[in-house]
């Protein structure tokens, strides 16, 4: 066990990263209670968007120098491409029957994987992202990658500007009205529209952030990397209450060290040796899912509201 | 305002289609030097030419289309045009089930070369088997494709008599490097990983065998997922076993960023696998941690083949953006293998191909199991049980950002 606070740390770098992009599904389900399953693309996008930045910008800029052009520009790609998803393949939808939507986002989906399929250079291959140089940061009883560090500063950030903006700026206090009873906020003079259009941007922003934190952590961005990592973030959003953003974050962290620690002590228990290591991660992920969802059917942080009609 | 907004989607759906399609179609028109031959039969090609794995599928393709070129440019059958039709497995075995019925329904194909990956290989037998077709693979390497699923216990049967490959096998390359590592590199200790896939499990079971049988210690196995990107909990583990270096068994894809975790995760010991990791993207992805990383490979290294040189100098001259990879040469000798049978049969038969198509494809199949020709990789024939005669394998260790051979040579059991 001598290797556990370095496994608690793996788990925890993999539960932000997918907290960020679980807090995507959640806003837009409070909101509009769509699932944007299209979400995991737009984080891909987000980190074509960076590789784009860092690429136009002269040879061996430095990559810290050259960080903040590519955030600027991820944050724009996927912003642009979520807010479109919304303008023309969601809104046109509002209203109609509840699976309409939903087999709309995973047609959109697939067309943007294979838009950056066809028409991004190399597309149909890996791309190999930049890199931080020099060793992994030692903290004496576990060590994190140069890369990891962006993730370390960036989600609680993150997170933390977005409680804020939620519970004290207007449009923030809007956006809560309108998850609560969109109809009593329109009449209070809310407009929704715009407040769900916010909704899907600050999503999509999220999943630009998580994009490069996943593009520094591994050194590679693809087309398909939307499809298990947007899966797994949908994983966390159900876990920490579909809805609420903290439960996003929290079920995030939980799915993270979850997969973490099955990885590394399943095995070792006796008798389960069969039932451990990397490739029986996501079924022990699930069973906890599972498990948590039997106790708690609204999911760890979440509220249980009467389904309205 | 709802309809013109539908008009929009419908229309963005229709244009992301037909450039799907487009795309699909583009590679069928390749390889049709049409005009000398008064009879023109298609050979079928199958490999990963989207995803992951697409680099090696790209230059299989590339490669095969070149000996299909050549052969109508030097009308080597006489009568005989030969024409390639490419299709895309990405990797998966339905896929590539699927598009061996189509290639088995075309009434005009007589061949197929490929696939790249042996779980897709697998799930194409049974079809090519069915319509009596020849089938050459490039680049599988699982032993149970030729030899049975009980060839470790020594029962080698054959399954199906339409299989060929111009590839050694696993049984060989495992053993090939636990030999060089244990007793040239002097690394006692291991960590074996595989995805579990057919060909990635087959690789690591065989190398650890052997590794055992030669005294070396197996001190941790683990098993991943190949689409995973995020190995850190794997690599901890690597790290805290304190192993001489790691044997994975899978390719490049999850291999790259396994390599480079656990070299992060601060194990600075080589990750060693088989001819799946020996691609320039294994080190385009693992860049630095790359370093020292050795793969095995099928063959001798092209370059340094006498055979191969107007290979690559005529695969230079046809301008194909991809380089021809691990399988290039291979896959140019398994499609020339087709065209030498087809050679055979027409000579069997004056000088023309039967009229039925069925016999003509049952009499490439047993036209195949005879010839031997001079190839790219060296001389090209098959065994009883359809593997290749040539049974060379060499060794590669990643220097400054290339695979640079280290160790060339033949494995007998």
């Amino acid at each position: 066990m001598n290797d556990l606070p370095q496994q608690l740390a793996n788990g925890l770098l993999l539960g932000g990263l997918y907290g960020l992009i679980a807090v995507g599904y959640t806003m837009v389900y409070g909101i509009v209670q769509l699932i944007n399953f299209a979400h995991g693309e737009i984080f891909m996008i987000g980190g074509f968007g960076a590789l784009t930045a860092y690429l136009w910008l002269p040879e061996n800029t430095s990559l810290v120098i050259a960080l903040p052009f590519m955030l600027v520009f991820a944050v724009a790609c996927s912003v642009l491409v979520g807010i479109g998803a919304e303008r023309f393949a969601y809104r046109p939808l509002r209203g109609g029957p509840r699976l309409a939507p939903l087999i709309t986002a995973i047609g959109l989906s697939i067309a943007l994987q294979q838009a950056i399929w066809a028409f991004y250079p190399d597309g149909t291959k890996s791309r190999s992202f930049p890199q931080f140089h020099g060793e992994s940061l030692d903290f004496g009883a576990f060590t994190i990658g140069r890369g990891d560090l962006f993730l370390f500063v960036a989600a609680p950030l993150s997170m933390i500007g977005l409680g804020f903006f939620v519970s004290k700026t207007r449009t923030g206090r809007a956006m809560q009205a309108t998850s609560q009873d969109p109809d009593t906020a329109k009449l209070m003079g809310i407009n929704t529209d715009r407040i769900i259009v916010t909704a899907f941007a600050i999503g999509s922003a999220f999943a630009a952030v998580a994009a490069i934190a996943h593009g520094l952590k591994y050194g590679e961005v693809n087309f398909k990397m939307g499809f298990i990592a947007g899966l797994k973030a949908f994983t966390a959003a159900v876990l920490g209450g579909i809805g609420n953003i903290y439960g996003a974050m929290l079920g995030g962290v939980v799915l993270g060290l979850a997969e973490a620690m099955a990885t590394a002590y399943i095995q070792d228990i006796p008798g389960m040796s069969q039932l451990g290591g990397g490739s029986w991660k996501d079924v022990w992920a699930f069973v906890l899912l599972i498990l948590v969802l039997l106790l708690r059917p609204q999911g760890l942080l979440g509220e249980r509201v009467a389904d309205r009609a | 305002m709802r309809q013109r907004s539908l008009l929009i989607i419908t229309t963005g759906v229709t244009v992301g289609a037909l450039t799907l399609s487009a795309c699909g179609s583009r590679d069928d028109d390749n390889g049709g030097d049409s005009g000398g031959g008064n009879k023109t039969v298609t050979i079928g090609l199958d490999a990963p030419l989207t995803g992951d794995l697409s680099a090696l599928g790209e230059g299989i393709k590339n490669s095969a289309e070149l000996a299909v070129k050549t052969a109508n440019k030097e009308k080597t059958v006489d009568g005989v045009t030969f024409k390639l039709v490419a299709k895309d497995d990405a990797a998966q075995a339905s896929t590539g089930q699927q598009n061996a019925t189509e290639f088995a329904g075309d009434e005009t194909m007589i061949g197929a070369v490929g696939p790249l990956n042996s779980d897709v290989g697998q799930s194409m037998q049974k079809v090519f088997a069915n319509a009596d077709m020849v089938q050459v693979s490039p680049a599988n390497t699982n032993p149970a494709l030729t030899q049975g699923n009980d060839w470790q216990s020594g029962k080698k049967e054959r399954p199906f008599k339409t299989y060929f490959r111009t590839s050694t096998t696993d049984a060989v390359q495992g053993p090939f490097a636990a030999r060089y590592l244990y007793g040239e590199k002097k690394l006692k200790s291991v960590y074996v990983i595989d995805d579990k896939k057919t060909y990635g499990a087959g690789l690591a079971g065989t190398f650890a065998a052997e590794f055992k049988k030669l005294g070396g210690k197996v001190v941790g196995t683990d098993h991943v997922n190949p689409e995973d990107k995020d190995f850190g909990s794997v690599a901890t583990k690597v790290a805290a076993a304190k192993a001489d270096f790691v044997y994975y068994g899978g390719e490049y894809p999850a291999a790259a960023p396994l390599a480079d975790q656990i070299k992060r995760a601060g194990a600075k010991i080589p990750t060693v696998g088989g001819d799946a990791l020996f691609s320039a993207e294994y080190i385009k992805i693992a860049k630095k941690n790359a370093e020292g990383d050795i793969a095995s490979s099928v063959g001798a290294p092209l370059e340094t083949l006498d055979t191969a040189k107007a290979f690559i100098k005529n695969y230079k001259e046809a301008g194909y953006d991809q380089a021809y990879e691990a399988y290039g040469g291979y896959a140019y000798d398994s499609t020339w293998a087709i065209i030498e049978a087809v050679k055979k049969v027409t000579e069997d038969n004056d000088g023309k191909l039967p009229d039925e198509m069925d016999e003509s494809r049952s009499k490439v199949v047993e036209a195949m199991q005879k010839i031997t020709f001079d190839g790219v990789t060296g001389k090209v024939g098959f065994d009883q049980y359809g593997d290749t005669t040539n049974k060379q394998l060499s060794l590669y260790e990643v220097k400054d950002g290339k695979h640079v051979p280290i160790e060339s040579g033949t494995f007998e059991g």
